[in-house]
């Protein structure tokens, strides 16, 4: 067990704010790791690395976004299972005959290029992210020297919302490529379903470019290094999910039609 | 037995089940009858606990657990399971299989805000439908394609005429929207899906006219989405197709 | 027990300083504060149960007396009488039960249960109670939009809904209802999220999972289930958007007709709609009633002075209904159209959670077994509570027999469950959690929180009591006598030659016991207005209430949760937490209780050994 550093009397007495649990983004060191009330009656010196005291609010976001996720993982399950569904579903035509009219939509070969780009552009959030959390970096902030993390990170980040946009006009190509094919929403069951499940998954990646546009400007803006880190962290698990979703409903489009 | 008996008392009701006229329908009005008492009786039961223990003296926490929490839970999960075991075999018997193939077969049809019977005359199949035909005003409100040489001998009705006795194989359509297709003297229910034909068989016993109704909204002439559902004497029935059957030709 | 008085207890500091804002009405209004977002859903409450009960009451004398003409208005046609069953029970389920019991009190009360200050992110917060207005709004403007308000029911079947032609209220009515649940859902989730994240993050020192009250259990597990079936339905009603306005058939079948205009080519399923649509519905109606369940054991054994009967095995079984809420959706389709095997699994599986049901209605009952609970209107209003829950659960299992339901599916029967089950226990619990706490609603900073009338108060519940069941407990036998729901009209359904149809004869049966049924619903309706008086003379002039005035042991009675405290709140020390709640002692003469925050004193931890196993 790694030596506890007992806060002395002067600090335990200033203004705090009780409802974080102090969450030391104040004057200590931002990396301190001390013990702490997170209920359960524990000693955060006993919880896993990472899960102690400064990065209470941290934890506070990500768990908020966790479930966010799960609940949105819950929509496209939603739209997923219409579309086994409805794939599966035929009609009886005038003739009394059994017809399962479902044409896969052919899958313009853009979007395998776009997956790559997504992929990578998971790869460079995380670098990111990473880079937020370097105790080196963290240490030099505290101590007034400089904004190293803000520099280290905010390549990262920008390469992501380049490839982030890139990812987005590669999908609006594969929709005009269809489009000159006269392939439309309206136009059959399984392109109602191609264009559905890649818009709406387009309509997430546009709130994800949102979210690190955000954290783009928080990290010039805001003086709190806890913050930046929120905005970063937050915005990279967002992304991190939205590029495994869109594996998932690739496999799906590719594979399963 | 006695449980005839409650069921006698209860029909004599002005609010109870309505006379029952299919032959699975006293097996179902048994086990919705045990129900009810069964439910009243827990009902009963668990209120004279209550009131039993706020009226009485002050005494210390229950706290043999097993006995009081365990226990009458096991004597609900055998009383459920036992009714649920009655229902599933009851349910099978309706649903599971299909008619036999000599059930008369008869096509209802829901339209907003209509049912419609159709007859498949001597040939014994239904002849095309087509919605592209589709024309109530000039007498053809299903769509029959006269091109099929079954639909010939089709007949529409907006009446549902049943032999007594005999099982009928009810193929249930819907046009537009959801209707429900539910006759509660046959104790029968079904909702007719616009797309699905749904398979629906029973055996009506008791002559006499009954109500059609639409259970499932469908717009604002639900409440009037009804027919007449009249049954007949074998041989009565037989005159009544053969008399259709000229009129249609 | 509590002292009495009209005059606000002197504070012994001064008025907390109040940090300067630049517009403080807006700055109030948008307040990102969880206790002031709280009042604020409970008022929307108010005024949505006044509105769903208003047209309740419409609905009722239209039944009976088809021929009476609205003021301002004229006759209610088949189509006005739909749409006021559509907009009474989507304002009811939605912003009645599903924001007051899970938003509201879980603003108001659930951080102060777990000794937390805030909810985890109090701008989320006022954010998904302005989306929950919005909604509101939405939903009452789609009454006025031209072609009437949507008239599918709650449920919402396609194609009836997905099809403009359809009929009167099918086209702008339709669509504004669809945005509203919409907006609803992404609001309750957002609301979910934040609740869940309480939870978890901000419980104080000692706060372990098993000492949680069984309020925050009911409110967790209720926010688990929002955060799986809201965005079922928000992928639903997107499906179903596509389908009215983007020549998508997601639920439209091939060749559908619908008044005159023919849909080809689309390959959909009504049936899916279901589906989707029961995945969220049932849940929801869990989510209405799970709160109710945890303030109702907390109750019972605060003013039993017992501890909660099998108080691990109520935690076991809040999870089960919750776990096995999401899986039995399909009985409400027995009859839709199912394969009949799928209907038997789906038997089964509600067959089984009766069994938690009933573990829940044991615990309450050994709870207050030869107990000798103090008589307050909180606590009557949770006896209340378990008599309604038992009577409109146990026609739980009756629906949930196929081969019955092929009986009793979509009549009166139906309505009569979920109205004793749902609206009226859900509604009980909502005035036992109103009478409790309200103290802690009406506490300021200038005076201390104020307790409803109790003289009022036992008028109003047995009123409301005897009320419930005079109007639902006949709806059983106009169900079982065949009525139908949805029906705009019993009487003048003419038959061939002018004579009573056979529908007509059977429907007309049951109108003596529906005419009492209005009448008893006035008197239901009527007795609410005791509350109301109640409420408006309690905030002008009502008794100040202790700090503690039930004895409760829970932490959103501790002082200085209050905000009529002597100190404010960010000086004191932190709380903590040492046992779990409901801590009472009693011995022949005096009950004592230990909150959940006092340390523990060697002197009381003995006498615990030394009552209370013994009689007498
Ligand atoms: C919470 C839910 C709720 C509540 C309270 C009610 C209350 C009432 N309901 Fe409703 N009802 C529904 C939910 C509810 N209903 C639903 C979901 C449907 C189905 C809709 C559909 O098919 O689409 C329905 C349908 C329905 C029908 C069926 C119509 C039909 O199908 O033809 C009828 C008919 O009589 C009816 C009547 C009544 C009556 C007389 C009351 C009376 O009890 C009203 C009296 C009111 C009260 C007793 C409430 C007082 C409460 C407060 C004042 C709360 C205080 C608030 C705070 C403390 C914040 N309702
Ligand atoms: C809060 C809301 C709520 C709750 C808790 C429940 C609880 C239950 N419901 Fe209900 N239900 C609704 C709200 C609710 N329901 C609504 C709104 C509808 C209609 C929707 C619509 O169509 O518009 C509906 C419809 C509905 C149907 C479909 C009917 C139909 O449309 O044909 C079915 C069928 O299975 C059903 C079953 C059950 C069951 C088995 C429970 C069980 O959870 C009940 C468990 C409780 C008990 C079993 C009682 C326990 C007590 C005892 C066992 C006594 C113990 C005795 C002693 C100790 C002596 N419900
Ligand atoms: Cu057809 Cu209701
Ligand atoms: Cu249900």
């Amino acid at each position: 067990m790694p030596a506890i550093i007992t806060p002395n009397k002067t600090e335990q007495e200033r203004k705090r704010r009780v409802e974080d649990h102090d969450n030391g983004a104040g004057r200590r060191p931002p990396t301190d790791k001390r013990t702490g009330g997170g209920g359960d009656n524990d000693n955060w010196n006993e919880r896993p690395h990472g899960r102690r005291g400064p990065y209470e609010r941290l934890h506070r976001y990500r768990m908020g976004i966790f479930f966010a996720l799960a609940s949105d993982l819950m929509f496209f399950v939603a739209i997923v299972s219409t579309f086994f569904v409805n794939q599966s579903t035929g009609h009886f035509d005038a003739y009394n005959h059994y017809v399962n009219e479902w044409l896969p939509t052919t899958i313009p070969p853009i979007l395998w290029l776009n997956t790559v780009v997504l992929l990578l552009s998971s790869g460079t959030i995380e670098f990111a992210r990473r880079n937020m959390f370097r105790e080196t970096d963290v240490m030099d902030e505290w101590l007034g020297l400089g904004k190293p993390i803000t520099r280290r990170a905010l390549p990262w980040l920008s390469a992501t919302i380049g490839l982030g946009v890139l990812f987005l006009t590669g999908q609006w190509i594969a929709w005009r490529q269809l489009a000159r094919q006269h392939v439309f929403f309206k136009t059959n069951q399984s392109s109602h379903f191609f264009y559905l499940i890649t818009g709406v998954h387009a309509i997430h990646l546009f709130l994800g470019i949102a979210a690190l546009l955000a954290a783009f400007t928080g990290l010039y803006v805001s003086r709190q290094l806890e913050n930046r880190q929120i905005l970063v962290d937050g915005a990279a698990w967002y992304w991190h999910a939205m590029g495994l979703l869109w594996l998932f409903l690739f496999t799906l489009l590719v594979f399963f039609q | 037995m006695i449980w005839s008996r409650f069921t006698s008392a209860a029909t004599q009701l002005p609010w109870s089940l309505p006379a029952d006229a299919s032959a699975h329908g006293p097996a179902l009005d048994h086990h919705l009858l045990l129900n009810l008492w069964i439910a009243l009786a827990l009902l009963a039961l668990a209120h004279l606990i209550l009131f039993t223990g706020l009226l009485a003296r002050r005494h210390s926490a229950p706290n043999h657990l097993w006995r009081i929490e365990y226990l009458p839970l096991a004597a609900l999960a055998l009383l459920f399971a036992t009714l649920t075991v009655k229902a599933e075999r009851l349910w099978a018997a309706a649903r599971y299989t299909g008619a036999s193939p000599t059930a008369l077969q008869v096509e209802a049809t829901g339209v907003q805000f209509a049912w419609y019977f159709r007859y498949p005359g001597p040939d014994a199949t239904f002849g095309l439908t087509h919605p592209n035909l589709v024309a109530p005003g000039e007498g053809n409100p299903l769509g029959v394609d006269p091109k099929d040489p079954h639909s010939a001998d089709d007949h529409v009705s907006s009446q549902l005429v049943l032999p007594a006795n005999r099982e009928v194989d009810l193929r249930l359509n819907a046009q537009d929207v959801i209707h429900g297709f539910s006759i509660p003297e046959m104790r029968l229910k079904q909702n007719a899906v616009p797309g699905q034909t749904i398979h629906l068989h029973f055996t009506p016993t008791t002559p006499g006219t009954y109500a059609i109704l639409c259970t499932q909204l469908c717009g604002l002439g639900h409440y009037r989405m009804n027919a007449t559902l009249r049954i007949l004497p074998p041989d009565q029935f037989a005159n009544w197709l053969a008399t259709q059957q000229k009129a249609a030709q | 027990m509590t002292p009495h008085s009209n005059v606000p207890p002197t504070r012994s500091h001064g008025p907390r300083k109040l940090t300067p804002k630049p517009h403080p009405i807006l700055s109030r209004i948008f307040s990102t504060d969880h206790r002031t977002i709280g009042i604020q859903y409970l008022i929307l409450a108010l005024v949505s149960v006044i509105i769903g009960t208003t047209l309740s009451l419409l609905m009722r004398i239209h039944l009976v007396w088809p021929d009476w003409p609205l003021p301002l208005h004229g006759l209610i046609l088949p189509e006005d009488y739909l749409a006021l069953v559509t907009i009474h029970g989507t304002v009811m389920l939605f912003f009645v039960l599903t924001t007051a019991p899970q938003a509201g009190f879980g603003n108001l009360i659930l951080p102060a249960q777990i000794g937390a200050r805030t909810m985890a992110f109090p701008g989320l917060n006022a954010a998904s109670f302005w989306l929950t207005a919005i909604a509101l709004i939405t939903l009452l403007c789609s009454t006025f939009a031209p072609g009437g308000a949507a008239i599918s029911g709650w449920t919402a079947y396609p194609p009836l809904s997905a099809v403009p032609s359809a009929g009167p209220g099918q086209a702008l009515g339709m669509d504004l209802w669809l945005a509203s649940i919409a907006l609803f859902a992404i609001a309750s989730t957002a609301s979910s999220i934040n609740t869940l994240t309480t939870i978890l993050r901000n419980r104080c020192p000692g706060m372990t999972w098993e000492r949680l009250p069984l309020t925050v259990w009911g409110w967790f597990t209720a926010a688990l289930l929002s955060i799986i079936a809201f965005s079922v339905l928000l992928a639903a009603i997107l499906l179903l958007f596509c389908d009215r306005h983007a020549g998508t058939s997601f639920f439209l079948p091939n060749g559908d007709l619908v008044n005159g205009v023919l849909h080809q080519g689309g390959n959909g399923s009504p049936l899916l709609w279901l589906h989707l649509f029961w995945f969220f519905g049932h849940p929801e109606v869990y989510i209405a009633i799970l709160p109710g369940m945890g303030l109702t054991s907390m109750l019972l054994a605060n003013f039993s002075h017992r501890r909660v009967f099998a108080y691990r095995t109520m935690i076991v079984t809040t999870l089960l209904i919750g776990l096995l809420g999401i899986l039995l959706w399909g009985h409400h389709m027995f009859v839709a159209g199912l394969n009949p095997f799928a209907s038997s699994a789906f038997s089964i599986s509600t067959m089984a959670i009766a069994l938690p049901a009933a573990a829940k209605v044991l615990s309450w009952l050994a709870t207050t077994w030869r107990s000798r609970p103090s008589y307050k209107t909180p606590m009557l209003f949770a006896l209340g509570f378990v008599s309604l829950f038992i009577t409109g659960g146990l026609t739980g299992p009756i629906l949930a027999q196929p081969i019955l339901d092929e009986y009793l599916h979509n009549t009166f029967f139906v309505v009569a469950h979920f109205h004793l089950i749902m609206a009226m226990a859900g509604i009980f619990g909502l005035y036992a959690a109103t009478y409790y706490w309200f103290p802690l609603l009406t506490a300021t900073r200038s005076h201390p929180g104020r307790l409803l009338s109790e003289p009022l108060g036992h008028l109003h519940f047995w009123c409301t009591l005897i009320g419930a069941y005079a109007v639902f407990l006949p709806m059983h036998l106009t169900g079982l006598a065949g009525e139908p729901r949805h029906y705009a009209q019993l009487t003048g359904i003419p038959g061939p030659g002018g004579s009573l149809s056979p529908a007509g004869a059977l429907l007309s049966h049951t109108l003596p016991l529906n005419r009492f049924i209005t009448y008893a619903a006035f008197f239901l309706a009527a007795g609410q207005l005791l509350f109301l008086i109640n409420l408006a003379r309690t905030l002008y002039k009502g008794n100040f209430a202790s700090s503690n005035p039930w004895q409760a042991t829970t932490l959103e009675w501790h002082p200085t949760m209050n905000p009529f405290t002597p100190s404010s709140a960010s000086d004191t020390s932190e709380i903590s937490v040492h046992r779990m709640p409901c801590h009472y002692q009693s011995n022949k003469v005096e009950i004592s209780f230990l909150p959940q925050w006092a340390p523990v004193s060697f002197a009381q931890g003995e006498i615990a050994n030394a009552t209370d196993s013994k009689p007498e």
